[in-house]
């Protein structure tokens, strides 16, 4: 087994000598026909700031890319320009489907997955391409999100269970409480709701922001979760969840079209009923 | 037979002078009998460790260095939060003149200010038509559109009206609706 992988490993690595080199960058590229249509050159201005050199302010760099040789995505944009045209461009990226939420970023004022983001074919206009808002950035366009995590630990996110089901195999749930978990449990923490918030902005430290309430409100809903008393209990204080004033860009912003904002709403009726 | 000696030499000074050296190497080359057997385990020493016990501290440190990304400035005006931004300012256009006037009205006696109703409407109907008009309409405006945003956030409270398509379009009708009642308010 080892001795296989080695070999093929080796195979793998010798590959690109005996490619052209035409052919060794296709990443993310159409390869063009015989006949080239008419370039359009689209610009796309990045955040920029180097960790090496702290000092250094953070500015916008522009990029130019022909949009016939990019995929359709601006996820394609950015990998290409990292490809092609500057390798030390960073940012987070994984399945490339809107599955993982790495690369959550601000793309023309909006906050979005890049790989779920189309370029806008305009290229009279040039896209704007920033971190998630008021995070602090580690480099380029990947934002810190050690303190959205801590909160998400926070909150439990597990089921919390004393008692075992009647046939000791499974805790089974009616198709109507399932239900309710619908529009909750897809959510894939990318943080753009969160970091779109203008409450989250200036309450972090305090305020959980929507994705982790949403979070919350999962658990909540949850009709085999015992714990929601003590789940109510943790949210009970003026900053948990009352910092949210129905700004309502959570609900706008949301890769994945769910909505924050109406978990929020329940979690609410929820806390004034009891 | 002499290279096998040499190398078996080599090998026991090695462990003899660097045995975390010698361990190492033992460990990564699996032999194939383990491989077979499902024995092999693999360890990694390019894993990153990070500091649990101080993790707080650690991120002091570093947001220290780090810059805050954009944020107001950037992001894109959408009636969500301009919406509830106005909603905030019209509120405080609302409440600071009134708190103002309050007490500017408890202080008058010490003053000798007049800020009674009757002195107010004379000072407010000497004014020329067009500050009347504007007047009107400056607390007009602020108060419509508080008090039907106010709608809005009641009916989000109860958990309806809260999907994209419907905040979209009662915002929007709140800011025709508010600004119309304002200038029927300021004609009056």
């Amino acid at each position: 087994m080892a001795s296989l992988r080695t070999t093929s490993r080796l195979i793998a690595s010798s590959r690109p000598l005996f490619r052209p080199a035409s052919l060794a960058r296709s990443y993310a590229t159409v390869e063009s026909g015989a006949q080239e249509p008419a370039p359009k050159v689209k610009k796309f201005q990045v955040y920029r700031w180097n960790p090496d050199t702290p000092s250094e302010k953070p500015k916008m760099q522009t990029y130019e890319l022909d949009l016939n040789k990019t995929g359709p995505m601006m996820l394609d944009a950015l990998i290409r320009i990292k490809n092609e045209i500057d390798p030390t461009l960073t940012f987070r990226r994984s399945c490339r489907e809107g599955i993982c939420g790495s690369c959550a970023m601000n793309i023309d004022g909006v906050n979005t997955l890049a790989c779920l983001c189309r370029i806008p074919t305009d290229t009279t206009k040039e896209s704007r391409i920033y971190p998630l808002p008021h995070t602090y950035v580690v480099k380029d366009l990947v934002p810190d999100l050690t303190q959205f995590y801590k909160q998400y630990k926070s909150i439990k996110p597990y089921l919390q269970r004393e008692t075992k089901s009647e046939d000791g195999l499974e805790y089974r749930q009616s198709p109507a409480d399932r239900k309710k978990l619908d529009g909750l449990y897809e959510c894939i923490l990318c943080a753009c709701c969160s970091t779109s918030c203008p409450s989250y902005w200036w309450n972090s430290e305090e305020y959980l922001g929507p994705a982790i309430l949403l979070q919350s409100y999962r658990w909540l809903a949850d009709s085999r979760d015992e714990k929601t008393a003590e789940r109510k209990h943790a949210l009970d204080n003026s900053m948990s969840v009352y910092r949210c004033h129905t700004i309502l860009n959570c609900t706008r912003t949301c890769p994945k079209g769910l909505n924050p904002a109406r978990a929020i709403a329940e979690i609410k009726k929820m806390m004034a009923a009891h | 037979m002499l290279s096998q000696k040499v190398a078996q030499q080599s090998l026991r000074r090695l462990a003899v002078q660097q045995p975390y050296a010698m361990r190492w190497s033992l460990m990564t080359a699996a032999s194939p009998v383990a491989v077979v057997i499902g024995r092999n385990i693999q360890t990694r020493y390019a894993a990153t460790s990070t500091n649990t016990t101080e993790p707080t501290k650690l991120l002091a440190e570093q947001r220290l260095r780090r810059p805050v990304s954009p944020h107001l400035t950037i992001y894109r005006p959408q009636i969500t939060w301009y919406g509830s931004a106005v909603h905030r300012i019209t509120g405080l256009m609302l409440s600071g003149p009134l708190y103002l006037w309050a007490t500017a009205y408890l202080a008058s006696p010490l003053l000798g200010w007049h800020l009674e109703s009757a002195s107010m409407a004379a000072a407010f109907g000497a004014l020329p038509l067009l500050a009347k008009v504007g007047l009107k309409g400056f607390f007009a405006w602020p108060f419509t559109y508080h008090c039907l945003n106010g709608l809005r956030h009641l009916m989000w409270d109860l958990g309806r009206g809260i999907t994209n398509k419907q905040v979209i379009q009662t915002g929007w009708t709140v800011v025709g609706a508010s600004a119309a009642a304002a200038l029927f308010l300021a004609l009056l």
